[in-house]
């Protein structure tokens, strides 16, 4: 599948997101995949504050704001309310999918989104990372990477940001021995589309974790989201692999990466960095690839 | 058919009866009891119903949410602590008018931790928008669940319901409760169907935002369906009676009141110790009576009301203190009082807290400063 086959439909338009956004590039191609037949649970967050302002709402398909921290525990109720209630009206087909950004997802989320997991519920869990709390201005959280500034890590002359690394959510969510997980980016759209069609054909649970740049907070122009979001890949400061029956598996494998330096530099939000810090998260990238390579297929 | 049952078992009877299809509940005591029998029931078939082994109570909660916005019924249990965890999706289920049953054990809230009965926990969650009951035995518990989904689920309410039994003192307390056959249970009750659900037809953006220009109509129908339910109430009590042959008093339970000068209101099962202290003063000449709380929203202000126009002294006992100010259904007493023109001095008495005992005797001298007059707050068995 590729991003020219998609449905035509929109499901997520009339939306209030900022020019460039990411994590509504990332909602929006994820339902034309899912279809009409998808019911999507959002927690509080960039895409329910822009989706959901009543009388103006979005979402051509079912949908429903969840609690922050109740992303995974709808998702699991709205499944086993959907295949009870079809049962008894005779239809099938349907898919439970939810939409949650980092911060509800490896923050205030990650305790729903790890009992769902464990119980197998059938729904689909899309991460759409922008890397901090975005809706609320720009705050830290838990993949938050190192070095960035947020209006909560301030860059000053003592501390320079973020001083704590990305939380791992792929493989924290792969350690629950999750019949599907991946990661992807918006900046390879066709890799990100093909993932959730393969998610929507697997029983149980499923976890997508998607880049999604937000040029408010990442201090870039709204015209290179979707550039970005691909270079974030290239120069190998994220991946894009899957974890299915067991085992990792990387989807891209780049022979070289591409400058590091040049993604960080061209961001506000790492501006401030020195080439220390800069060496420091190279080194970080090629100690996570050396392992991944090791360990991975 | 008769049963020697728990409050607790009792409740579960109930919610079997009423074939809920998907239920999510965290274990906490005093609730336990209800969750397990209900496990049981599901894996014996006996209820067909998916049983959701949530996390947390705030995922219990949140998955009823979104169970019931797919156009199910939906139960979950739970108590003190418990239900504090769920508060946030207390007024979520209720701004979005999800009418989900919930039975609560009373319980004392941490700190001090204290796993006994009282009822901080559920008066501290009075203004979160769920009607609110508390039974006073095993069989009015049992009844009370059927009655919920009627009450709830009725178009005119669309409310969640959390129907509250005294911590151990009900929940574990048994007593010959009678179980109604299934087939009267499904004339009673009907399969639940509502349009606040998705539809893949008609797709729907539920949970959504609404800003200053329309919040306050949003609550303001909210509270209009709390004034709506006073009826349903009584409508359900008035079919219950007709298809089970018991017959239950609405949002109060008065007892002697109609000529009675020394009233004491209270809520759940203390009521029955205090009805035999009032038995006991009408034999030495005292005009004593009580009136029971049934319903703490929708609020029996007008019924209160009337039922004390004699009454030359009130006295409202309650397991319960708001800090800094007095007991809460004290403070909701007396603005029906004053409501309702009735100039006679009420008095708060706060006892029971973490499940210490009201004996006869602390009732029999709660009637004796109702009708002495005492201080407008009076801690049972607590020396200055």
């Amino acid at each position: 599948m590729n991003a020219s086959a998609l449905d035509k439909n929109e499901y997520f338009y009339g939306h209030k997101a900022c020019a460039g956004c990411g994590g509504s590039l990332a909602v929006r191609a994820a339902l034309k995949v899912l279809g009409e037949r998808a019911v999507a649970v959002l927690p509080a967050g960039c895409m329910s504050a822009v989706g959901f302002n009543f009388p103006q709402l979005c979402f051509g398909n079912n949908a429903i704001i969840s609690m922050f921290a109740g992303t995974a525990s709808m998702l699991t109720g709205v499944e086993a309310g959907l295949r009870r209630y079809a049962r008894r009206k005779g239809y099938k087909d349907f898919h439970a999918v939810g939409f949650a950004g980092d911060g509800g997802t490896a923050d205030i989320g990650i305790q729903a989104l790890s009992g769902a997991i464990d119980r197998g519920d059938d729904i689909l869990y899309i991460c759409y990372d922008n890397e901090a709390y975005m809706n609320t201005g720009i705050q830290k959280s838990g993949l938050t990477p190192y070095g960035a500034r947020t209006t909560t890590t301030p860059a000053g002359a003592n501390i320079h940001g973020n001083i704590r690394p990305k939380k791992n959510m792929f493989e924290i969510v792969a350690a629950h021995d999750i019949p599907y997980a991946a990661t992807a980016t918006v900046g390879y759209i066709n890799d990100f589309i093909n993932k959730v069609e393969k998610a929507s054909k697997i029983r149980g649970t499923k976890y997508i974790h998607v880049i999604a740049p937000c040029p408010t907070g990442w201090g870039i122009p709204v015209s290179d989201t979707v550039e970005v979001a691909r270079e974030i890949a290239d120069c190998g400061l994220w991946y894009l692999a899957e974890y299915e029956n067991g085992e990792y598996r990387l989807t891209r494998d780049p022979k070289e990466f591409t400058s590091a330096e040049a993604y960080l530099r061209r961001q506000g939000r790492f501006k401030h960095l020195t080439d220390e810090d800069i060496a420091t998260i190279i080194d970080s990238r090629d100690r996570k690839w050396e392992r991944i390579r090791k360990e991975w297929k | 058919m008769k049963k020697f049952l728990s409050g607790d078992e009792a409740f579960a009877e109930g919610v079997r009866l009423a074939c809920p299809e998907v239920i999510s509940a965290y274990p906490i005591t005093p609730q336990t009891v209800v969750v397990e029998k209900l496990s049981e029931m599901v894996e014996n078939g006996s209820l067909d119903a998916e049983f959701i082994h949530v996390e947390s109570e705030h995922s219990a909660l949140s998955c009823a949410i979104g169970a019931s916005a797919a156009g199910v019924r939906t139960f979950t249990a739970t108590s003190s602590q418990g239900l504090l965890y769920m508060a946030e999706g207390l007024v979520y289920a209720s701004g979005g008018r999800f009418p989900i049953v919930m039975m609560n054990a009373n319980r004392a809230t941490a700190l001090p931790w204290n796993i006994y009965g009282d009822q901080r926990d559920s008066l501290a969650l009075l203004d979160t928008g769920w009607i609110q009951s508390y039974a006073e035995n095993a069989q009015e518990a049992l009844d009370l669940a059927l009655m919920a989904y009627y009450i709830a689920e009725h178009r005119d309410v669309s409310t969640p319901y959390m129907a509250n039994l005294d911590g151990f003192i009900l929940t574990h307390t048994y007593e010959n409760v009678d179980i109604p056959a299934p087939e009267q249970a499904k004339e009673y009750l009907p399969p639940y169907e509502t349009n606040n659900r998705f539809d893949f037809e008609h797709p729907v953006n539920m949970g959504f935002s609404a800003g200053p220009e329309t919040n306050i109509i949003f609550k303001y129908k909210e509270h209009r369906a709390f004034d709506r339910a006073r009826g349903v109430i009584a409508e359900a009590e008035d079919r219950f009676a007709q298809v089970f042959g018991r017959r239950y008093t609405g949002l109060l339970d008065t007892y002697l009141t109609e000529d009675a000068e020394y009233v004491i209101i209270t809520l759940g099962t203390i009521a029955g110790l205090c009805r035999n202290i009032a038995d006991e003063l009408r034999e030495q000449g005292i005009k004593a009576g009580v009136i029971r709380i049934r319903y703490l929203r929708p609020f029996p202000n007008d019924e209160i009301a009337a039922a004390v126009r004699n009454a030359k002294a009130v006295g409202v006992l309650e397991k319960d203190i708001s800090f800094g100010n007095a007991g809460t259904v004290y403070a909701n007493v007396t603005s029906a009082l004053q409501w309702g023109g009735i100039t006679a001095p009420a008095y708060n008495f706060i006892g029971g807290l973490g499940g210490r005992d009201i004996s006869a005797d602390d009732i029999r001298d709660v009637f004796t400063k109702v009708q002495t007059g005492t201080d407008r707050l009076n801690w049972i068995g607590v020396s200055r």
